[in-house]
């Protein structure tokens, strides 16, 4: 035997023994009394019982995209958390997991959180809609709500802001504060969503300007502060001088700032972060939703289903609208706002042409929820094309 | 016009991150030492810069701070490699991999924290000139010490004693011992000064570039330095032009996707990775000019007394 | 003062040791870290050592992470051993997941099992493919290994994204960056109904042993480590450097490319964006720790899975941080490298400064 192949045999050796002794201070540790607060059941066993006894909470678990301090996304997601515990206090009892990639490693973090007793799950991002389906069918007395995602089960349904009445309401005030015409978007990722909000986000300021132009720039990312910084500039550097984001830092907004241009915060209010630069922040507001999740699943009346939410029901607003917004812009936003909440204004009105000069929307056709739902063009306005498109 | 200038005064911006760190990788290789962990390092200094920008509103404390960290780890590192000799390639990656979990870590508390606005850098006339005027007179001071640096670097390198003797050390540390250099010691200083501008740098970062603090914000531009250094074959100057090419590249792509150009972003995004690739062949390709520029003992563990 | 005196020859026992004594001083970091946390240091630890362990499904999901990483550090212990420092393996990775895809692509509901078969090669030809690249520009132009199979990682992962926004997409995804998933035929068969673990784990530990008997036992595998520990000798013996790099390329070109094969036909079963883990670095990682060896690799494999998985149970568990992970991990491989000089070295007391140490004899493997 080599001296090489001596040592690894030895050194096989050495790991199978710490192997073993970890396995047996495995089998003592079982013994040892656990904190009451985080039970671990034995992992195989998965099926958790429904939460029907009125003294058990019923668990619930979150999955979070990024970190809990991203200003943004997360930081939106986690504040609905937060209200649901203070909402429904020792009825429930909440955990929290950040940073879970879009990966083959996302199942294992819900079927952890299954194995851990939790039986209403919330995925708070598009790419856990495969890892959630999978889980869900091995797992049929634990609900799982997706959020932004399209694919529903039994057990699992899926739920969603309209975000891109947020993005009219700031489309309308950049409309009226533009002074070169030319407004901008730093996307992330080119779903329809953000090409919806893109869209949004010109109408909103062509109704207050019909002469705008919108110049987007795609940073591939949901979270790249150094990019999206990038971004930023190239858009002010092109003559932007109000730019909205779909980017989940607050990168934007501090590049408008350093600038002396304007730019609107969103997710999350982010007026501390840019106070010059700051028009508005258009939020993302979970918490009404997940308290009602939460309490049809206390009642036991929860269903499948697709629920999407908008100003009317509370989850999207427009806040902190700064004092820069002369009165009747921010009268303008208001009845919109108004409008929005009873159901007496529709965004999307035709006509609407996309900015190939395709007629999209007809005279006085209100796009309905599928229509919404996979908008693939740029409406004209907007300067170049959808990324993918042929 | 206007926007042509201020295509250039993003790139120096850009530029300077890659710079600062690229130089001060280039003193580390000079001494013959590869220091892998440049991200890990930049990152730790990001946060450290950060935390002092909030604690004490100082943008300048900030860049000390990160210099600090970049040399406390590059020292860790440098008694690793330099002493007890550990292969100089694994314990770099080992210090880029503690030091993004160890940044992220220790930056928890700092992801809500943002700095107050910055004022207005401006060089008093020059900074009026059309088009120069806003394309190079309107950035940071620190854009300009970069060049100044640089300047300096060069002369300290090839004009001075003490580098060298720095340059010996690189070409043959076993000819400078027996000359009675400490070579350890000098790799030490020289590893130490090259972590605390990759320190600069990464306070650069979190402190101007992009004031705030996220995980990871590095983004992979400790490991574009690297790649900067054996682009530029070694010299400052040319770290300082390969660094405002790849800051160029990249804010050019936005722009033109900013005017809508109909090549897909993908595309348009691997334009600065795809351009390094090319110089690196080009300059490689002659390999008479790489022996002649490459200090001989880089990656190679020293041991005095052979 | 203390002082590190040369072994006149390495030391058996400390070899063996080393391992142990990293691992143990990254317990005591962890622990440290827990208490300064405010959470009970031994639930912490228990969290990375113990749970990942406990049940079926928690050792699957073990050998689940573990797979990619034995592959890709296999196929880089090869290269580090010839000198050819391949940092861009994700890259491979990445490509041999889109060749994959690919081929799984276009599978129909009546596709034989079989065509796993096809979509295996077809991952592992085309990591092999993406560092051929490396290869011929090191062989032709000279140009650094490292730096380009660096940038190709950054290329690499927008050939995906332009694939996955642009031609391959879901067309009935709603415009989301996704391929559909792939038809029940192309799955990677699993090795027990209901848990996760699949082929790929017995493909990776056929590969420990074909690795083996590749670096120790065939003459191939011998002349490229000489090729990498003493080039000029190398070429006093006539084994060709060219061939080596070439060859040290492929292999670990192709591994990666595999790995990514049996990620994305397994666990994943589509093409996303997201198929880019960190993988490819992690298996450096990997690669090192098991001393580039084997059986080492194996070993360093599930104990790096074991980070990973601990760190996210730790998070969901105890509410830790996710940067634990990289922490251990970092702490573990500083500890590995610095406890590894004990053998080739001793920790003396000298009263006084001596004059040279003497030059200590260099270990046959790294």
């Amino acid at each position: 035997m080599t001296t090489s192949t001596r040592r690894s045999v030895l050194r096989t050796t050495a790991w199978s023994s710490l192997a073993v002794a970890a396995a047996l201070a495995g089998c003592s540790k079982k013994e040892e009394a656990a904190p009451a607060a985080a039970s671990e059941p034995a992992a195989a066993s998965a099926a958790a019982a429904p939460a029907s006894s009125a003294s058990a909470p019923l668990k619930i678990a979150f999955a979070y995209l990024g970190p809990v301090g991203d200003g943004g996304w997360t930081f939106a997601h986690d504040n609905g958390r937060k209200a649901l515990e203070k909402e429904l206090g020792s009825q429930i009892q909440t955990t929290f997991v950040e940073s879970v990639p879009e990966s083959a490693d996302a199942e294992r973090v819900f079927r952890d959180m299954v194995a851990q007793g939790n039986t209403l799950i919330f995925g708070t991002s598009f790419g856990y809609m495969e890892p959630m389906l999978k889980v869900a069918a091995d797992n049929k007395a634990v609900h799982f709500e997706h959020a932004t995602g399209y694919k529903t089960a039994d057990n699992m349904r899926v739920y969603d802001n309209r975000t891109y009445e947020g993005a009219y309401m700031a489309g309308v005030i950049a409309g009226g504060m533009t002074k070169t015409n030319t407004i901008g978007v730093v996307g992330s990722i080119p779903i329809p969503e953000v090409i919806r909000n893109i869209d949004s986000y010109t109408l909103g300021a062509q109704s207050v300007n019909p002469k705008i132009k919108v110049k987007v720039v795609w940073v591939n990312e949901w979270f790249n502060p150094p990019k999206e910084t990038e971004g930023a500039q190239s858009l002010i550097d092109g003559g932007a001088d109000v730019l909205l984001q779909n980017t989940d830092s607050s990168a934007v907004l501090q590049t408008a700032e350093k600038n002396g241009k304007y730019a609107f915060g969103w997710d999350s209010d982010m007026t501390a972060y840019g106070p010059k630069a700051h028009l508005a922040s258009s939020v993302n507001i979970w918490g009404p939703y997940y308290i009602k999740a939460a309490k049809d699943a206390l009642a036991g009346t929860w269903t499948t289903g697709h629920t999407w939410w908008g100003v009317k029901e509370g989850a999207i607003d427009l806040v902190s609208i700064s004092d820069k917004v002369p009165a009747d812009l921010k009268a303008k936003v208001d009845k919109v706002k108004a409008g929005l909440k009873d159901g007496s204004f529709a965004i999307w009105k035709g006509p609407i042409k996309s900015n190939d000069g395709k007629e999209q929307l007809k005279d006085g056709v209100t796009a309905d929820d599928a229509f919404l739902g996979g908008i693939k063009f740029f409406v004209k306005g907007v300067e170049g094309q959808v990324p993918g498109n042929k | 016009m206007d926007t042509y200038a201020l295509l250039l005064a993003a790139t120096l911006n850009a530029g300077t991150v890659l710079a600062i760190a690229g130089l001060g990788l280039l003193i580390n290789e000079r001494s013959g030492i590869v220091n892998l962990g440049a991200e890990g390092m930049m990152l730790v200094a990001a946060i450290a810069g950060f935390a002092t920008a909030v604690q004490t509103g100082s943008d300048w404390l900030a860049f000390g701070a990160g210099a600090l960290a970049g040399a406390v780890m590059a020292g860790a590192f440098g008694v690793l490699v330099i002493w007890l000799n550990t292969n100089q390639y694994a314990t770099g990656l080992a210090l880029s991999l503690f030091g993004s979990g160890f940044s992220a870590f220790v930056g928890i508390k700092y992801t809500q924290e943002h700095l107050a606005a910055r004022p207005h850098f401006a060089v008093p006339v020059l900074g009026d000139i059309p088009f120069i005027g806003p394309a190079l007179f309107r950035q940071h001071p620190m854009v300009y010490l970069t060049v100044l640096f640089m300047v300096g670097l060069t002369w300290f390198l090839y004009r001075s004693r003490a580098g060298l003797v720095l340059r010996a050390v690189g070409e043959s540390p076993e000819s400078a011992h027996a000359l009675g250099y400490p070579v350890r010691r000098i790799r030490l200083v020289a590893v130490m000064v090259g972590g605390a501008l990759c320190g600069v740098a990464g306070a650069y970062i979190s402190v101007v570039y992009t004031p705030l603090w996220v995980e990871g914000m590095v983004a992979g531009k400790g490991w574009i330095a690297l790649a900067l250094t054996t682009f530029a074959t070694w010299r400052p100057s040319r770290v300082l032009l390969g660094a405002y090419l790849f800051g160029g590249v990249t804010m050019l792509q936005f722009h033109l996707q900013g005017e809508g150009v109909a090549i897909s972003s993908q595309l348009l995004t691997m334009l600065p990775y795809l351009a390094t690739i090319a110089v690196l062949v080009l300059i490689s390709r002659n390999p008479v000019w790489i022996r002649t520029n490459m200090p001989a003992s880089l990656g190679k563990p020293f041991f005095p007394g052979s | 003062m203390l002082q590190l005196e040369a072994r006149p020859a390495p030391s058996r026992a400390m070899s063996l040791a080393s391992p142990l004594i990293a691992l143990l001083v990254t317990v005591l970091a962890g622990a440290a870290l827990f208490a300064l946390l405010g959470k009970d240091p031994s639930r912490g630890l228990a969290m990375f050592f113990v749970e990942p362990f406990r049940g079926a499904n928690a050792v699957s999901e073990l050998c689940v992470k573990a797979t990619p990483l034995m592959l890709i550090g296999l196929g880089l212990a090869v290269c580090y051993r010839a000198n050819v420092w391949n940092i861009g393996a994700e890259g491979q990775f990445v490509v041999g997941a889109i060749a994959a895809s690919g081929v799984a692509m276009h599978a129909s509901a009546d596709s034989s099992h079989w065509i796993v078969v096809p979509i295996l090669v077809a991952g592992t030809l085309g990591g092999m493919a993406w560092a051929a690249i490396v290869a011929f520009l090191r062989d032709r132009a000279n140009a650094s290994e490292i730096l380009v199979s660096l940038m190709l990682v950054y290329v690499a992962n927008q050939l995906l994204n332009y694939l996955v926004y642009g031609d391959w997409k879901d067309p009935n995804g709603y415009g989301f960056p996704q391929t559909i998933t792939f038809l029940d035929a192309t799955k990677i068969p699993r090795l027990f109904s209901g848990l996760r673990v699949n082929i790929g784990f017995v493909a990776a530990l056929l590969s420990v042993a074909t690795f083996w008997l590749f670096l120790f036992r065939v003459y191939g595998g011998f002349q490229m480590q000489v090729g990498g520990l003493a080039a000029a000798a190398a070429r006093y013996a006539g084994f060709s450097s060219r061939r080596a790099l070439w060859v040290a390329l492929m292999i670990s070109g192709g591994m990666a490319g595999l790995a990514g094969a049996f990620e994305v036909a397994g666990p994943i079963g589509q093409l996303t964006p997201y198929v880019p883990a960190g993988y490819g670095f992690a298996a450096i990682i990997v690669a090192y720790v098991g001393r580039l060896n084997p059986v080492g690799i194996l070993f360093s494999a599930l104990l790096m899975s074991l980070f990973y998985i601990g760190g996210e149970l730790a998070q969901s568990r105890l509410g830790l941080p996710k940067s634990l992970t990289g922490v251990f991990q970092g702490v573990l491989l500083f500890s590995l490298l610095a406890s590894d000089t004990l053998i080739n070295y001793r920790v003396r007391w000298h009263a006084a400064h001596p004059a040279h140490p003497p030059h200590p004899a260099k270990s046959p493997a790294a």
